[in-house]
């Protein structure tokens, strides 16, 4: 199919995005909103298929396992479940980011970080690292949130000595991976050693998901899921100025900045700062003084 | 995807993130607190739009550890899709119910 139609059906999708979301902010509409959404979704997927050169067999094979997949989890789940399936399901989707970014880097590497026609190699290397960064703690993060929600792993919150500084310093590790591999071709890098910090960087993202969530206690999940929710928008935005995809940035960036609006809601529906959910340990603190 | 014009390309880009940042703050600025929580399963769904992104990755030619990866994100993020849609809607279904009664 003609790109020109493939970008002008992206822009009607992203146009039922805007209107599913608005549409879900009143009760009365909600449900026609995320019907509208999702019909949005399906004519992108669609169009993407017209897409030349991919491989069908696997691509119809994905679709079908994840729809079952998807499918059966979302109607077998228990009512009282739903948040942490919604949070297991937002961690599929910051994996699937760090995949598409992690596929990415691994065809930019083929081509020996030359980079793709007109596009600097400093920039698509940095946005592959944002959406693998962003995408693996999402990951981590939200695996981590349903574990605590669904009483998997401990629902209070585990404060390590001196944790608020390791979490900066593997974000401050990550980042810094990230910085160093963008410029690394220009400042002479090997391709192998460019493998191994990417391989680091990934590992670094996955454990600040992790060890960032620990802290926080299972009362303040929902925030934390909300946080996690707008961070998976960025990892797909990301993932789309990786691709030079419209539909990915729209999409990705209206979720991440709603979600992010939505996380300070809740906060300040409790009364309490963002930075007080997630640094202060709060279920931690409130048991021990407790007893 | 052959992109020449690669700075205009890329500014159009940065600035439809831009204004897309603000649109998703107006769109949810006012949103009744018993919605939070289908808002943001409706939202996660959304965020399965990297499922277009999993598609444009399993490639004829891609071989071995790229085609698994491709694969992969494919599988992932349709169950986000997928399950997150389905979810919403039985969270919403439940919402309406108790709003009958």
């Amino acid at each position: 199919m003609n790109p020109l139609l493939i970008n002008f059906a992206y822009i009607i999708a992203s146009i039922m995005f805007v209107v599913g979301i608005k549409m879900l902010g009143s009760a009365k509409s909600a449900r026609r909103g995320n019907l509208i959404s999702s019909l949005g979704m399906l004519l992108a997927v669609v169009v993407t298929l017209f897409d030349a050169g991919l491989n069908y067999s696997w691509i119809v094979g994905g679709l079908l396992v994840g729809s079952a997949i998807g499918f059966l989890a979302a109607r077998l789940v228990k009512m009282t479940a739903m948040p942490e399936m919604v949070a297991l399901f937002n961690g599929f989707g910051g994996a699937a980011s760090m995949l598409v970014g992690w596929a990415e880097w691994n065809r930019v590497a083929g081509e020996s970080f030359t980079g793709s026609v007109g596009v600097p190699v400093e920039f698509t290397i940095s946005v592959i690292a944002l959406a693998v960064i962003i995408g693996g703690v999402t990951l981590s993060g939200s695996v981590q949130a349903w574990g605590k929600l669904s009483g998997k792993l401990g629902s209070k919150a585990v404060v390590l000595p001196g944790q608020t500084l390791i979490n900066a310093a593997l974000l401050f590790g990550a980042a810094g991976l990230g910085a160093l591999l963008a410029v690394g071709p220009d400042i002479g890098l090997t391709p192998g050693l460019m493998n191994v910090l990417f391989i680091v960087m990934v590992i670094l993202s996955l454990v600040l998901g992790v060890f960032g969530v620990l802290p926080i206690g299972g009362g303040d999940m929902p925030v934390v899921i909300a946080l996690l929710n707008s961070l998976s928008g960025l990892a797909a935005a990301a993932a789309g100025f990786v691709i030079l995809n419209n539909v990915l940035i729209v999409a990705g960036c209206l979720v991440g900045c709603s979600g992010l609006i939505l996380t300070l809601i809740m906060c300040k529906a409790m009364n309490r700062s963002l930075a007080n959910v997630l640094f202060s340990g709060f279920g931690a603190s409130g048991s021990s003084s407790g007893a | 995807m052959p992109h020449r014009e690669c700075d205009m390309d890329l500014i159009q880009l940065l600035f439809i993130f831009t204004l897309a940042a603000f649109l998703g703050y107006e769109l949810i600025k006012r949103v009744p607190s018993q919605l939070h929580t289908p808002l943001m399963s409706g939202s996660n769904a959304i965020s399965g739009i990297t499922i277009v992104g999993a598609i444009l990755a399993v490639r004829v030619g891609a071989g071995g550890f790229d085609l698994i990866l491709g694969v992969l994100a494919l599988v992932l993020a349709t169950i986000n899709v997928v399950g997150g849609y389905f979810v919403t809607d039985r969270m919403l279904a439940m919402f309406r119910d108790k709003e009958g009664r």
